[in-house]
């Protein structure tokens, strides 16, 4: 941290870089090794990626946060800017923290009223290098990656081997790739030791990783799927949930061919539409089968009147919504936690859904396992809350673990055995009080357990109805069944404050991060905080009771509309005065900083300005 | 008639299939359609079929999506599933009920709004993947249920039974079949049973997908002077190009024709289609010359009916996607789940 305003920052395994790129210039695998060797030295590392809807040509940025502490939200500001787009030079070099670093191509000479007074400019020609180095315009291109890594790899005291190792691990099986790349980096090595004076950003190898894994959201919950049983999966192409049936089909590809007949034991359609994907899940699902979409928010809005119909029918299917910034196209390539209310309340007439949300890729294999579960249990829509920040992002986390004695739990379905043996079957029929009916699979019995299901109403053994009471009986049925899901889905975990507190933060899926850092912030202001981590929807008891127990319960979120705190209003009864919205939607993920300075501020007010509270009841 | 329930009491002298099932098993809930409705033409021509074939009634699936034609799943096969899905969603629902489990007969029973304007989509995509299934559309040219708009299918000039003469152009729903890869298409006529019973049995017979176009007259909207759809206009203009006659692998096989103007198919399963060849030029293989022949006849205003193309080898979704042979819903955590044996070696890659 900078000790004064202009003196150059200096800190050892705690700072941002930043590399600013052009689209398609390949400088993303570089960036990622770059992201990658931090992590092999031991320190924790957060990388985003900041990228356009295009192919090629427009800006894009990588994030990588350096943090010994371990906080892994994104920070907010750059210590240390490697800019490599003529395009976005100006306002790059504007987003430098005071004190801070430029790695720039000096190829050709710039004014120098193209940089800044208060920050420490670091040129390499790595244009002219190249030109020197290589013909092939795309070897050019590419390298200078590689070799700005190199220059980096000094600068910051990287561990070369570390470097070596993962560029052989890049190029395995392309061998003939491993000795240009390794000879790329060393020529940038080799013009940081010869020209460059050393920075006061430093890398130190440590021991903070531990056994934490590496890996994005979408392919940590696409390996939930294939755990959780799934085996269709329908989808429609759509920005930032795209990666995940990718991942799911390489998963499959691996995890799930019979060693003997090399068949498949899963089945994939890429769909036409988004209609049609659900359309195959719901299918699927009214036959037995474990299915699964996924989804961004134009897709979930595409899908209503299939949703409704499930909900209805009562039809297990699970619906992964990696969530990006809309109204409409919106930003695709932005992240915001923006669909909460549309698949909560998702479709026309009375709907609920259950929603899941996991703040990180662990929780995303865990809940996208448990999900199948819980949608069977239930028989109905799930919904796993991810979003762009969560999806797309490699992320640090605790390494994925199954139990290998865990059985599925597929729900009330009455066998053939059951049947013939004279149980009572009425698909809409509340046997066992909780709501939830059995219902058969297709093709069970010659002559008993058939049923028609449909999106009309009909009595408890799914006979045709448009009588008021039946209709009625069963439309409280299903508000029976969704209280039954308040105690089958993830439980909110609570954190009290350093001291005993009247505020309480509530926040959820993404957020995570930046609040475990935001909190220490917060406390260092002065103030005590308890905080809840809601993880799924219906809320639990201990939702209402935690806004209960507090004056003030802070709701954070990443949407324009407060649309997690508007559910807790709607469904928990509770004074929408108790509950304050912090609210951070440009599209970039939210920060540690950004959410003390708005807790922090409104807590000081209070100290000054609020009245003693009066307790009426 | 519709509020009369069905009596139970059935002749005890009723023929019996292989199976030992009668008629009345493969029959469902009383129609509530209107009296005379090609629809239930059609309804009684799935049930005949499936006794001839001798299915078990419970190893059906029948989907549909919203509409008149819809409803009658619930009027046939009483044993089997049923899944009234959503308007013009019928392929897909009945796509991802496929995947699940390759192992029942799929039924997807549409209309022409269905699956000519709304579902037009899911209507070509699920044909072109190859779905296993026998896909009916059951052709009105009008909307029954919100009484008596044109669909997509009904004939540029026809006219309501409001007077208003219709100035789009119709879809034709076999052509489109036909380019879009379906492997067994057909066109029939629901006041037709001789040639619609054999045409379903045949299709539930074919592995891949089946489409057939059963033109049903509106006895509400659609049969009047002006219509193209009605029950006069299609038995004046209705060109058969065969007539078929299907022996299952089970049936003894007699074929009683006069060699020369009968055509065999053989089926995948081993069933036979006896082609009694009407319009002597036509070849039931060629796809290319089908849509030709279609389009000759359509500019002479005449319909024309029978088998109008089925492939040899043909093959399903499932063979595409090279999915195991059990259903994929029969499978449980021993087959699905790799363990956290696998899941180690996955956290040793990613550090």
């Amino acid at each position: 941290m900078p000790t004064a305003s202009n003196a150059p920052i200096s800190s050892v395994n705690d700072f941002v870089v930043r590399f600013a790129n052009v689209n398609g210039s390949g400088s993303a695998s570089a960036n990622e090794m770059f992201a990658r060797a931090v992590m092999r030295m031991g320190i924790p590392v957060a990388p985003r990626n900041i990228f356009p809807s295009n192919i090629q040509g427009l800006p894009t940025w990588y994030e990588v946060r350096v943090s010994e502490a371990g906080h892994l939200g994104a920070r907010g500001g750059t210590d240390l800017m490697v800019a490599m787009n003529p395009q976005t030079f100006d306002k790059d070099i504007a987003a430098i923290e005071p004190g801070g670093y430029l790695l720039y191509d000096s190829t050709k000479p710039l004014p120098p009223s193209k940089f800044r007074p208060d920050i420490t400019v670091i040129g390499v020609p790595l244009t002219a290098i190249c030109n020197r180095e290589y013909t092939d315009p795309r070897q050019r291109q590419l390298f200078k990656n590689i070799i700005y890594l190199g220059v980096l790899s000094v600068l910051l005291n990287m561990d070369v081997k570390v470097l070596e190792t993962l560029i052989g691990e890049q190029y395995k099986g392309k061998d003939k790739l491993i000795q240009p790349n390794v000879h790329a980096l060393h020529i940038g090595r080799d013009y940081a030791t010869l020209n460059l004076a050393p920075i006061g950003l430093q890398l130190r190898a440590s021991d903070k990783v531990g056994d934490r894994i590496f890996i994005e959201g979408n392919s940590a919950a696409a390996l939930g799927a294939v755990y959780g049983g799934a085996s269709v999966c329908a989808w429609y192409p759509i920005t930032p949930s795209s990666s995940l049936a990718d991942a799911f089909t390489k998963h499959c590809a691996k995890l799930r061919v019979d060693p003997v007949t090399k068949k498949a034991k899963y089945a994939i359609v890429q769909a036409e539409d988004e209609l049609a994907s659900i359309g195959m899940v719901i299918g699927a699902g009214w036959n037995g089968a474990r299915a699964f979409t996924a989804t961004s928010g134009p897709g979930i809005s595409l899908m209503q009147e299939f949703i409704g119909l499930a909900y209805f029918a009562e039809i297990p299917a699970v619906l992964f919504d990696v969530q990006r910034a809309g109204p409409s196209t919106g930003m695709p390539t932005r992240t915001q936690q923006c669909d909460v209310i549309s698949c909560a309340y998702a479709s026309h007439g009375d709907t609920k859904h259950v929603l899941l949300f996991p703040e990180d890729p662990a929780e995303a294999f865990d809940f996208g396992a448990e999900a199948f579960d819980l949608a069977d249990r239930l028989q109905t829509p799930v919904f796993v809350m991810l979003d762009l920040d969560i999806g797309m992002n490699h992320r640090l986390c605790r390494p994925l673990a199954w139990d290998d004695s865990k059985k599925y739990d597929r729900g009330k379905v009455m066998t053939a055995e059951e049947l013939e043996a004279g149980k009572e079957f009425g698909r809409y029929l509340d046997v066992d009080g909780d709501g939830i009916p059995y219902r058969t699979y297709p093709g069970t019995h010659p002559t008993k357990g058939s049923f028609f299901t449909r999106g009309t109403s009909r009595d408890r053994y799914a006979k045709y109805t448009e009588e008021g009471a039946p209709y009625v009986d069963n439309m409280q049925r299903l508000l029976r069944k969704f209280e039954t899901a308040k105690d089958l889905v993830p439980r909110p975990l609570a954190a009290n404050g350093a001291k005993p507190s009247k505020y309480g933060i509530i926040y959820y899926g993404s957020t995570s991060p930046a609040m475990d850092e935001a909190v220490h912030l917060i406390e260092a202001r002065g103030h005590a905080v308890d905080r809840m981590r809601i993880r799924a929807f219906p809320f639990h008891s201990s939702v209402s009771s935690f806004v209960a127990d507090h004056d003030f319960v802070y709701v954070v979120e990443q949407n324009r509309d407060a649309q997690m705190r508007s559910l807790i209003v709607n469904e928990c009864g509770i004074d929408p005065v108790r509950l304050v919205p912090i609210l951070h939607f440009d599209g970039t993920p939210i920060t540690a900083r950004f959410i003390a300075r708005a807790i922090g501020d409104h807590l000081d007010q209070l100290k000054v300005t609020a009245p003693a509270r009066t307790v009426t009841s | 008639m519709t509020y009369l329930a069905k009596p139970k009491f059935r002749h005890p002298g009723l023929p019996k299939n292989s199976l030992g099932y009668t008629h009345r098993d493969y029959e469902g809930a009383v129609s509530t359609l209107c009296a005379g409705c090609g629809h239930d033409s059609i309804t009684a021509a799935i049930i005949q079929a499936c006794f001839e074939l001798s299915i078990e009634p419970h190893r059906v699936a029948k989907i549909s999506g919203i509409g008149c034609s819809s409803k009658t799943p619930t009027y046939f096969l009483g044993n089997s599933h049923g899944f009234n899905s959503v308007h013009g969603r019928m392929p897909s629902v009945l796509t991802g009920a496929n995947l699940a489990n390759r192992d029942l007969i799929y039924l997807g029973v549409s209309g022409d709004g269905d699956s000519a304007s709304i579902g037009l989509g899911q209507f070509a995509h699920c044909l072109r993947r190859g779905v296993n299934m026998v896909y009916i559309v059951e052709n009105n040219g009008v909307y029954g249920l919100t009484k008596g708009q044109f669909s997509a299918t009904a004939d540029r000039g026809s006219k309501s039974k409001r007077g208003v003469v219709n100035t789009d152009n119709s879809i034709d729903m076999v052509a489109m079949a036909l380019q879009l890869g379906a492997t067994f298409v057909a066109r029939s006529f629901s006041g037709d049973k001789e040639q619609l019973v054999p045409v379903i049995s045949a299709a539930i017979a074919h592995k891949g997908a089946a489409f057939i176009d059963v033109i049903s007259p509106c006895v509400a909207f659609n049969n009047h002077a002006g219509s193209t759809k009605s029950f006069d206009f299609v038995r004046e203009h209705n060109d058969a190009v065969n007539r078929l006659d299907f022996i299952s692998s089970r049936m003894p096989i007699e074929v009683k024709y006069e060699p020369g103007s009968v055509e065999v198919v053989e089926q995948h399963d081993g069933s036979k289609l006896a082609l009694r060849k009407l319009a002597a030029d036509y070849d039931v293989h060629d796809r290319t010359a089908a849509l030709g022949f279609l389009h000759q006849h359509a500019a002479k205003g005449q319909i024309v009916t029978g088998l109008l193309f089925v492939e040899k080898e043909s093959e399903d979704l499932h063979a595409h996607l090279g999915t195991v042979d059990a259903p994929l819903n029969t499978l449980g955590e021993r087959e699905l789940c790799p363990g956290q044996s696998a899941l180690d070696a996955i956290n040793a890659s990613l550090r």
